[in-house]
């Protein structure tokens, strides 16, 4: 383990893996909003809005994730201008959490979607015939009973968030995956430790984040 | 009869799901304070026949007014236009995360925007009607079907409804819970609430309605007295179907 007794590797190593929960954090809240909005979009009574949701998930969940950070990068900012900070890596963090959340939102969406589909619809007709409205039938009566067959999901979700969050190491920011290949450039002799050391720091992270979905959504169940 | 200004007037209404012709060509009115007993053999439409009346099934064609007004299309004028309709579904449909006073003040507090401590007090005594206060902190699944049909008339009651409808309300209960519904809904009947009901129960029929709609192939056969249309049914329609169930 000499490569991470040097302070300078060790740093990086550190520095990687919290670009990797920064970028999964603020990218997991803005694809959660936006997923149970397009899902809403999706099962709601206006064809215009369950058309734009269909056009979101098809467009986004179809096309590989590192075109959709590439577009970021070179159609977004490189073409179009969009500057999001000053800071160069900043820029690429919060360019990166625009591909990640616009392209997991689509999965948010179908795991919400489908947890929807397990309410009995009665339940809906009975909110909308006590004079609830669309959204406020979604918000108090179905979506809280649909937790259950949301929360696994959304927990396998957030897990191939965080994994893909390395894609975003290609338009230049400097998260764990790049950290690791400069790594091994350099370290030539302890190309297995050091791909362990990785892949045993996102097992370390992603397996309780597993388990906690499981416990919440035993949690979450609803009597019937 | 104590018929008074029509309430609910339906008038040529079409329906259909794909080639099957649900509703076919329904003109009906019922009048204020009036109790209807819709019976019929099943698909005779005469739950699409409930169900389009708080537009839970849109029509394809004719009109439906209640109150005088058309019903609205989707949006907030139809989810206030379905505050004012009681609904009564054969498998309850009670919120099933809620307990049993949550559903009941749900509507009061959500769409009236009363204040919850008012809700609550009202969402008892209502509770105390039908007779399951003591079961008011628990949920839903922890009740016999009885005692959730009851709740679920409860929580129609608590946003004091113009009219109620009944979709088969007993038709999914064990045959020693029937009773303890139909006993609350005809004590509605007899407090004057207008009330439209599909249902098999020829005995509530009988004691409870002013008039009983027979419905067959979507068409609305008969229109008569209880006493008049069980004694002397004029189609043949509906005198098979009163020989099947009343051998028994």
């Amino acid at each position: 383990m000499h490569v991470f007794a040097d302070p300078t590797n060790l740093d990086a190593y550190l520095s990687g893996f919290l670009w990797i929960l920064k970028l999964t954090g603020a990218s997991a809240v803005l694809a959660l909003v936006l997923g149970v909005l397009l899902a809403a979009f999706r099962v709601s009574p206006v064809p215009v809005l369950r058309g734009v949701g269909a056009a979101w998930v098809n467009i986004f969940r179809n096309t590989p994730l590192t075109l959709i950070i590439f577009f970021c990068y070179f159609g977004l900012f490189t073409t179009l201008g969009l500057t999001l900070s000053d800071d160069l890596d900043q820029n690429n963090y919060w360019l990166g959490v625009v591909g990640l959340s616009v392209y997991t939102a689509a999965f948010v969406c179908e795991a919400v979607r489908s947890g929807i589909n397990t309410v009995p619809p009665g339940q809906a007709e009975a909110a909308r015939a006590i004079g609830l409205t669309f959204f406020q039938t979604l918000r108090i009566v179905v979506l809280p009973q649909a937790g259950r067959a949301v929360v696994a999901p959304l927990g396998s979700v957030l897990i191939a968030l965080c994994k893909n969050a390395t894609i975003v190491g290609t338009i230049g920011l400097i998260e764990a995956s790049s950290v690791m290949k400069d790594l091994i450039n350099s370290n030539g002799d302890a190309v297995i430790a050091i791909f362990a050391v990785f892949a045993g720091t996102f097992a370390a992270l992603l397996i309780p984040t597993g388990y906690f979905f499981g416990w919440l959504a035993n949690r979450l169940a609803v009597k019937r | 009869m104590t018929t008074g200004d029509p309430l609910i007037v339906l008038d040529g209404v079409n329906k259909w799901f794909g080639p099957l012709h649900v509703l076919d060509d329904v003109s009906l009115s019922v009048g204020r304070g009036e109790v209807v007993v819709v019976i019929g053999p099943s698909g005779s439409g005469k739950s699409t026949l409930c169900r389009a009346i708080n537009r839970l099934e849109p029509i394809n064609d004719g009109t439906i007014t209640f109150d005088g007004q058309p019903l609205p299309a989707e949006g907030k004028p139809l989810a206030k236009l379905r505050s004012e309709v009681g609904m009564v579904f054969q498998s309850f449909n009670l919120f099933a995360h809620k307990s049993i006073l949550e559903n009941v003040t749900l509507g009061p507090v959500k769409v009236r925007k009363e204040k919850p401590a008012a809700a609550r007090e009202r969402g008892l005594a209502l509770l105390d009607r039908v007779g399951i206060a003591n079961q008011a902190d628990k949920y839903p699944a922890q009740l016999s079907g009885g005692q959730q049909q009851r709740a679920a008339i409860a929580r129609a009651l608590a946003m004091q409804p113009k009219a109620m409808l009944f979709d088969e309300p007993t038709s999914a209960l064990d045959p020693e819970m029937v009773g303890e519904v139909l006993d609350v809904m005809t004590s509605l009947a007899r407090d004057g609430m207008t009330m439209v009901v599909v249902t098999h129960e020829m005995g509530f029929a009988r004691h409870a309605a002013n008039r009983v709609i027979f419905m067959a192939d979507g068409k609305l056969v008969e229109d008569a007295p209880p006493a008049e249309f069980f004694a002397n049914p004029r189609s043949e329609r509906a005198k098979d179907f009163l020989s099947k169930i009343l051998t028994h």
